[in-house]
């Protein structure tokens, strides 16, 4: 047979429970102290300083990773509960989030041992923004027609070209950016990309926003003129960046964050529907609690793996593509089970005001951190279809 | 409809298992065991072109010498002990083999009977009720009356296992299907699915069900084996459908090498992943569990309601991809399809789950709906 998937029955273990309890208790008391209001996604600020040192402070930011670099050397299942409560607060996890799932992993794994001294004690005390450098102009799906140039020189290299859509840029600390060290070569096309580590505060970088569809500032525009970046910033191998995606993809598309963005709709509508529902509400609100289950089972599962040591990269890819399809179709489930509804219910703004915000960011949850044709293009080559 | 609620039953003293999971090799070796049997005597091609049912008795008669029907049976009662786990392991083979004989329902009979003490016999066994509005009643004089519907394989097998509302209490009894009265039905893949009716049927023996176990225990049971039966059928399906689409060459290539064709069948694994996941997990949950408790509740329905929904796209899918051979009597992808979408009506269809797990949820109320998903 071909293609074997692989879902075992992983639970979390029990003192899984223990953190959980304590991470509830944490966001209940910011909620009471008026940090974030967990019933309104989209008011207020997503990135907060203040918040993310106090996160970093209970240490839940880099908790996997070695107590040298101050982490806390616990499992990915224990950091998979700390995220999936995080979400589901809607807490402004924005400033640290990005460091904690990838880029620090990344330094972890490339950086050299004083740049880790350095950055990643700070990553986790929660000081730490990172931004992603991959899409450009001219290349988005197609990261590997990257051309944003570094050319060596004398210590370093010279950076000259521009990232689009950067998330967080405004506020970054660091950026982890693919640049062009060589032209690609005819055997393979992904060769001459390089990853860096770039200082948002070095000379010769201009961010730019870019406003989104929903009003609001998230996107940048980053613009490189001549910016320096020292030699001992380079990750892993020069022009070999494409050989160092795989594992991390798995760690980036496979999370709760895949499924869980719209997930405030639902205790909504639950809230909505009443005890007693009617017989179309509770089939609706049914085969949705199923559908959820089911992800977040498949979800805990790839982060078993993950922790084993394996790299479940089709399993992960299968659960952003199912989970960001169906966080995408949620707001629209849950409009129509409320369709009939009393407009007197408790709740009645509540809902409308979280669907308004779910329905106007939906459509980018199919596109961020991989798209759903280019997962489906993974998830093909794994079935062994190209 | 009947609705079944949850809430403080977690203390009902109600077995799932006849041993707890030993997880990992055991289910392998016991798994591999059933797949040598199954390429042997049941292989889909060969039943699939076969004139007459003459397979039947050599395929029985190696799966009863390996002791894999009443896998759930311990052996004081007649059966081989094997656990939860392994006999789930058992049904997700017969599953990848789209089995057209009464496996998985033997084992669930053995499984049903060994609840109250019940000697299991040699022989292929179904069970009843396996819909959800379906009873059976055992009145003062010891005699089974009713009617179940759409019981899988009656026809086919010697003995079925019942779960009857007694006097007092639920009751579990074992009957000889001669002595009830069956139609003449089928599912849409073609295997017997027959009306049971039984007109003051006297057991060949029976037994108090314990405490807490009614016939949402025993639906719920039912729903988490048509789940892992459905994810292995699926698991074939994702293999035909992909072992084609490299083949068949249109337009100068293999049609695999298509996008849409490639997305297509990416959709289908994912339907497939989704099938495996919440199914294990449901197996995982029953073999875990002490009772049928929310815990069991939650993750049996949920396997249910999405693996059938699974069943359905995954189905369209691989039909879409192999075209109009996929149709044909010949080809053997319509004995996997249309199993899977049969199954989906056995033991509660995923409307009827889906409408139980809404309720729940709804009584429940919305500040208690996440901590009930990270429960699991």
């Amino acid at each position: 047979m071909t293609a074997s998937l692989s879902f075992d029955p992983i639970r979390l273990p029990r003192e899984c429970d223990a953190l959980r309890a304590e991470v509830r208790a944490f966001l209940a008391e910011e909620i009471a102290a008026g940090t974030f209001d967990p019933h309104h996604p989209g008011h207020g600020d997503s990135y907060n300083r203040a918040f993310s040192r106090r996160v970093g402070a209970k240490g839940w930011i880099g908790m996997t990773w070695p107590k040298q670099y101050g982490g806390q050397e616990r499992s990915q299942l224990e950091r998979y509960v700390v995220t999936e409560e995080f979400r589901v607060a809607n807490a402004p996890a924005n400033l640290h989030f990005v460091a904690d799932r990838q880029s620090g992993p990344i330094l972890l794994k490339y950086a050299p041992e004083p740049l880790k001294m350095d950055i990643l004690p700070r990553i986790c005390r929660g000081e730490l923004c990172f931004a992603i450098g991959m899409s450009e102009p001219g290349s988005g799906s197609d990261l590997f027609a990257a051309k944003t140039k570094a050319t060596k020189i004398d210590g370093g290299w010279r950076i000259n070209g521009s990232k689009i859509w950067t998330t967080s840029a405004q506020i970054a600390d660091y950026m982890l950016a693919l640049f062009r060290t060589s032209p690609p070569t005819k055997e393979n096309r992904r060769h001459g990309l390089t990853q860096f580590l770039v200082d948002m505060k070095t000379s010769g970088i201009a961010v730019n926003p870019i406003y989104q569809m929903t009003g609001k500032p998230g996107f940048n525009e980053v613009v490189f003129t001549d910016a320096f970046v020292p030699d001992d910033h380079v990750m892993g191998e020069i022009d070999g960046a494409w050989k160092q995606a795989t594992s991390e993809l798995a760690y980036e598309r496979s999370g709760p964050e895949r499924f869980l963005d719209t997930f405030y709709v639902l205790p909504e509508l639950i809230r909505a529907l009443g005890p007693e529902p009617d017989l179309r509400g509770a089939e609706g609100l049914g085969r949705l609690v199923a559908q959820l289950h089911t992800l977040r089972r498949m979800s805990v599962s790839v982060a078993g793996m993950l922790q084993a040591g394996r790299e479940p990269v089709v399993e992960g890819s299968i659960v952003k593509d199912l989970g960001t399809v169906w966080e995408q179709k949620l707001p629209g489930r849950v409009r129509d089970l409320a369709a009939f509804l009393k407009p007197e219910r408790v709740n009645h703004t509540a809902l409308e005001d979280q669907l308004a915000f779910a329905t106007v960011i939906a459509p980018k949850l199919t596109i961020q951190g991989g798209t759903t044709e280019i997962l489906r293009g993974i998830i093909a080559r794994g079935l062994g279809l190209r | 409809m009947r609705t079944a609620d949850f809430r403080g039953k977690t203390a009902a003293s109600v077995e799932t298992g006849v041993s707890n999971a030993v997880p990992g090799e055991r289910d392998h070796i016991v798994a591999d065991a059933a797949a040598r049997i199954l390429a042997d005597f049941a292989d889909p091609q060969t039943i699939n072109k076969a004139k007459s049912g003459a397979w039947r008795e050599p395929l029985w008669q190696a799966l009863s010498d390996a002791g894999l029907p009443l896998a759930w049976v311990p052996e004081s009662l007649g059966g081989s002990g094997a656990s939860m786990a392994e006999g789930f392991a058992i049904l997700g083979v017969a599953g990848r083999f789209a089995l057209p004989a009464p496996l998985a329902e033997t084992l669930a009979a053995g499984w049903l009977l060994t609840r109250a003490g019940l000697e299991a016999p040699a022989g292929p066994m179904t069970l009843a009720p396996s819909r959800t509005d379906d009873r059976i009643t055992l009145d003062a004089a010891g005699r089974l009356s009713g009617r179940a519907a759409g019981v899988p394989f009656a026809q086919d097998c010697h003995h079925l296992a019942v779960l009857a509302n007694g006097v007092r209490h639920k009751v579990i009894a074992l009957v000889d299907v001669k002595d009830c009265r069956l139609n003449d039905g089928h599912n849409l893949a073609g295997d017997a699915a027959n009306v049971v009716t039984f007109d003051r049927v006297t057991p060949q023996r029976s037994a108090p069900a314990p405490d807490g176990f009614d016939e949402t225990s025993l639906m719920l049971m039912g729903s988490a084996i048509r789940s892992v039966e459905t994810a292995g059928a699926l698991e074939t399906i994702l293999s035909l459908s992909v072992a084609y689409a490299n083949e068949r060459v249109a337009f100068a290539r293999p049609i695999g090498k298509f996008q849409a064709v490639q997305q297509n069948l990416a959709r289908l694994a994912g339907e497939v992943a989704a099938a495996l996941a919440v199914s294990g997990s449901a197996a995982d949950a029953i073999a875990q569990a002490d009772t049928f408790d929310e815990a069991v509740f939650l993750e049996a329905a949920s396997a249910k309601i999405r693996t059938a929904e699974a069943a359905a796209e995954g189905s369209a899918i691989a039909h879409q991809v192999l075209g109009a051979i996929g149709f044909t009597q010949e080809h053997v992808l319509h004995r996997f399809t249309l199993r899977i979408l049969s199954w989906r009506d056995d033991f509660g269809n995923e409307s009827y789950w889906a409408a139980e797990l809404g309720k729940h949820v709804a009584r429940r109320g919305a500040d208690e709906f996440w901590p009930l998903v990270t429960s699991r």
